[in-house]
């Protein structure tokens, strides 16, 4: 089968990348070896977050904002989001102290995004929280929104405008033939003359074969889940000593994570609950609003995800091969960011170059690190 | 509680509790965890404290449990009543649930005794108020002496309907209709099990006297029943189905159904064990060796948990998991494990005799499996009907995980303990794939309620 481009790996960063190409009339197929959004894409914690973000991903964070505001003009569905804001709360004065500093350094970037409250108007946006607080940081333009949803409604988009998605199909090998890629698989050979590698927790595998393997580790932040409460808070909360992300989900089940990981089954692609950091999270919660004791946990699970030594993704072209380009290594924080990769991919692959800053990004700044090899999911 | 037990079994019905009995008298550390105040499990349940004339009423099936009970009290295995198990993972490690204290241990090898629960089946009115499963009405009655003093009708299919029926019969309350919902073309379909099903006469005996009981009390058993339909407008008002094509209707309060049971199978799911589906009993088991071994070292599942065999069955696939466990942890040889082994697998056998007949002869229509009416709720946490599961599958998603991604079908308290079943016949039926290919919901622990408070205040002496 042969097209324009072809894609690996059928999550958001695909699916978007491919619903930006195919509006401009190019012909994708789409490569997954599972099926859409089985892993990171589908069973993220939907945060739609430009809040203490890495100042590299700060330009695309607040583009990618304002295309979410209008997500509906470009996959025909909301995707269930909400822009409640998003807060990150001081408990004591030195964390007060952190989140000040890290205000300044926005307003120097000339950014206006995020901005410091006091107490007053924290206990008036959040009036469950524990009286102890001492302020925070706030981007009144965030929110969530459901992933899976979000996941569906770029694949169906993507099929609408005629990309091809091929699920349980892994790509065994790449090989660049006369100007084009010949992608081998259990389904045949599959042929473009651009690659694009948005391969998640696998990206590695491909980037390997392209001859750029990166420092890529794979880890599963765990996300557990409550029975519905009545409506009680609005923003999602995090904390700037603490490992978590709190927020109340349409339903009103609260969705509880905070980046810690689960333990990781690379050889059956598992993931095991480690309940020993799930009770810091609980403990967390508990500190933070106390009245949700009795509250009953009716799911946990995790999301196979990579991250990268510096926290902040590789997207742009191959250094090594014409015609390949990657998108991956997002660190648990990848979907926000996915409307607007795909848009950049589009540009670099159509018009040779995006108006957004990617520099940061490039797959080479670890290069000497991978001399020595890297962790490479099968 | 220690941290570590030699072995852990959960469950304490017939297969945990030969389980439990037969490992200790080996000498080796065990531990046996089960949700109930007593031990028995649901098919001896309160055996220990029911009066004398209700355990008559219940037959001699049960009274057998009381050998069983004594045995393992008599034992050096250690018993936690009233402690639920909400996780279980690959390395055997055990989260438990005690008097809201929560706990992990691990153990060296774990018995699964996690037994059977009547399969969910949606009909049109299943969730009003007053329609019951048949199996909460037997609860009620064996562990209170709680029965609808106002009449029930009992509908669905297979021999606990029968049996509650006959209970019933003996503890004096009124049985307004026994609704067979087992298609007719059943007995074409069963006769090929049947000469086999002889070798286990005692059953078939067993039940035809129960018919001609019932029969005799002037209770009116009515054949192949389609269009089953739950009515009332808060609560359960009547019954209303189709009998020889002709449209009828009940008044009644309380509707008991049954239609078989299906194993507990959450815990071997969610510690990653292989499930296969089973097209004889309708359901996904674990995959298992002669002793019970799972696909994950070190984990086994003894009796109904593991694919449906009865109370008899369980007790012996309780002690061949037990040899296994204790072969494992090197207290017996190769030889003794077989030689100690050799009773229980002959009694075993003889009891699968009648399985594939019952199987045939009591399997539900692909009508009430598949769930044909589009506005029946299937999910009834999250309230999602056939009609949007189909849809979803028009939408190209054909698998039961991706359906409950989009439609959140299964991801309420419940954890699609209700819906899985239905879910994977419906979507095998509109996708035109095989129930194994549409594949079962991954299982996320808790696999039992634990609050944010019980979580937080964890006790586990491991170390990071």
């Amino acid at each position: 089968m042969k097209a324009d481009v072809l894609i690996i790996g059928g999550g958001l960063m695909g699916f978007s990348t491919a619903v930006h190409l195919a509006m401009r009339h190019t012909r994708c197929i789409v490569l997954d070896k599972d099926s859409p959004g089985r892993h990171a894409s589908g069973v993220n914690a939907g945060g739609l977050r430009q809040l203490n973000r890495h100042p590299a991903e700060i330009p695309l964070s607040v583009a990618a904002a304002g295309m979410w505001r209008h997500i509906r003009e470009l996959v025909d569905s909301d995707c269930d989001t909400r822009f409640p804001g998003q807060l990150r709360v001081a408990e004591n004065a030195t964390e007060l102290e952190s989140l000040e500093e890290r205000a300044a350094l926005l307003r120097s970037m000339g950014y206006r995004h995020e901005e410091m409250i006091g107490t007053d108007e924290l206990y008036r946006l959040v009036p469950a929280l524990a009286p102890h607080c001492t302020g925070a940081l706030i981007c009144r333009q965030d929110g969530y929104g459901r992933p899976f949803h979000a996941l569906d409604a770029f694949r169906r988009k993507a099929r609408s405008l005629g990309v091809h998605y091929q699920a349980d199909t892994r790509v065994d090998g790449v090989l660049r033939v006369a100007d084009e890629w010949l992608a081998s698989t259990v389904r045949g050979e599959f042929r473009a003359p651009v690659l694009v590698n948005c391969a998640g927790a696998w990206a590695n595998h491909m980037a390997t074969l392209l001859g750029e393997p990166v420092p890529l580790k794979p880890g599963a932040p765990m996300m557990m889940v409550s029975e519905r409460l009545p409506h009680f808070i609005d923003p999602v909360i995090g904390a700037a000593g603490r490992k978590l992300s709190f927020k109340q989900m349409q339903n009103g089940t609260l969705l509880i994570g905070g980046a810690h990981l689960a333990e990781l089954d690379l050889t059956q692609g598992r993931t095991e609950m480690n309940w020993h950091k799930l009770a810091l999270s609980a403990r967390s919660v508990m500190t933070l609003f106390p009245q949700l004791k009795d509250v009953r946990i009716v799911r946990s699970w995790a999301g196979l995800e990579a991250f990268m030594p510096d926290n902040i993704p590789v997207i742009g072209a191959s250094v090594t091969a014409p015609g390949a380009y990657h998108a991956f290594g997002f660190s648990a924080h990848g979907f926000q960011l996915s409307p607007v990769v795909g848009r950049i991919l589009s540009q670099l692959i159509l018009d040779g170059s995006s108006e957004l800053p990617i520099e940061p990004f490039r797959i080479d700044r670890f290069r000497q690190v991978c001399r020595n090899s890297s962790a490479v999911l099968p | 509680m220690k941290e570590h037990y030699q072995l852990a079994v959960i469950g304490a019905g017939p297969a945990g509790l030969a389980a439990a009995t037969m490992a200790a008298e080996q000498g080796i550390d065990v531990a046996l965890f089960d949700q109930q105040v007593a031990p028995g499990g649901q098919i001896y349940r309160a055996m220990e404290s029911i009066p004398q004339h209700r355990a008559r009423q219940l037959g001699d099936e049960y009274q057998r449990g009381r050998k069983l009970v004594s045995a393992f009290r008599a034992s050096t295995a250690e018993y936690f009543a009233e402690t639920a198990v909400w996780s279980l993972n690959g390395r055997r490690e055990i989260g438990l649930l005690q008097q809201g204290q929560a706990r992990m241990l691990t153990a060296d090898q774990v018995v699964i005794a996690s037994g059977a629960f009547e399969r969910p089946v949606p009909f049109p009115g299943w969730t009003l108020p007053g329609v019951m499963n048949a199996g909460a009405g037997q609860i009620l009655f064996k562990a209170h002496g709680i029965v609808p003093h106002e009449g029930v009708v009992l509908a669905g299919s297979g021999p606990l309907l029968l049996l509650l029926a006959w209970q019933y019969l003996h503890a004096g309350v009124s049985v307004k209709a026994l609704l067979d919902v087992t298609p007719m073309k059943n007995h074409l379909y069963a006769l090929p099990g049947l000469p086999r099903a002889l070798l286990a006469g005692h059953y078939i005996t067993k039940g035809m006297q129960y018919k001609s009981d019932l029969k005799r009390a002037g209770i009116s058993t009515l054949h192949n029943i389609r269009k089953l339909r739950a009515q009332g407008k808060d609560a359960l008002q009547s019954v209303s189905f189709v009998h020889n094509g002709r449209e009828q209707s009940l008044e009644t309060a309380v509707l008991l159904v049954h239609f078989g049971v299906i194993p507990h199978t959450q815990l071997s799911r969610v510690a990653g064990c292989r499930h296969l589906w089973d097209e004889s009993q309708l359901c996904w088991r674990p995959q298992l060796d002669e002793w019970g071994r799972t696909s994950v070292d070190g984990i086994l599942v003894a009796g109904d948990g593991g694919g449906i065999g009865g109370a008899r069955s369980a007790e012996h696939a309780g002690r061949l998991a037990a040899l296994q466990a204790l072969y494992a942890l090197g207290v017996l040889d190769r030889t003794a494990r077989q030689r100690l082994a050799r009773k229980d697998r002959k009694w075993m056998r003889e009891e699968s005799h009648i399985r594939p007949f019952l199987e045939a002869f009591f399997r539900i229509s692909d009508d009430l499996l598949q769930v044909v009416d589009d506005d029946t709720l299937v999910c009834r946490c999250e309230e999602v009907s056939a009609g949007q599961i189909r849809a979803a599958v028009a939408d190209g998603h054909d698998n039961s995980n991706q359906v409950k991604f989009l439609t959140r079908c299964g991801m309420g308290p419940c954890q699609g303990r209700q819906c899985a079943e239905a879910v994977s016949h419906i979507v095998a039926a509109a996708s035109g794939k095989a129930v194994q290919d549409i594949g079962h919901y991954r299982q996320r622990p808790p696999v039992n309620p634990l609050t944010l408070g019980q979580l937080a205040g964890l006790q586990w002496e491991k170390s990071e």
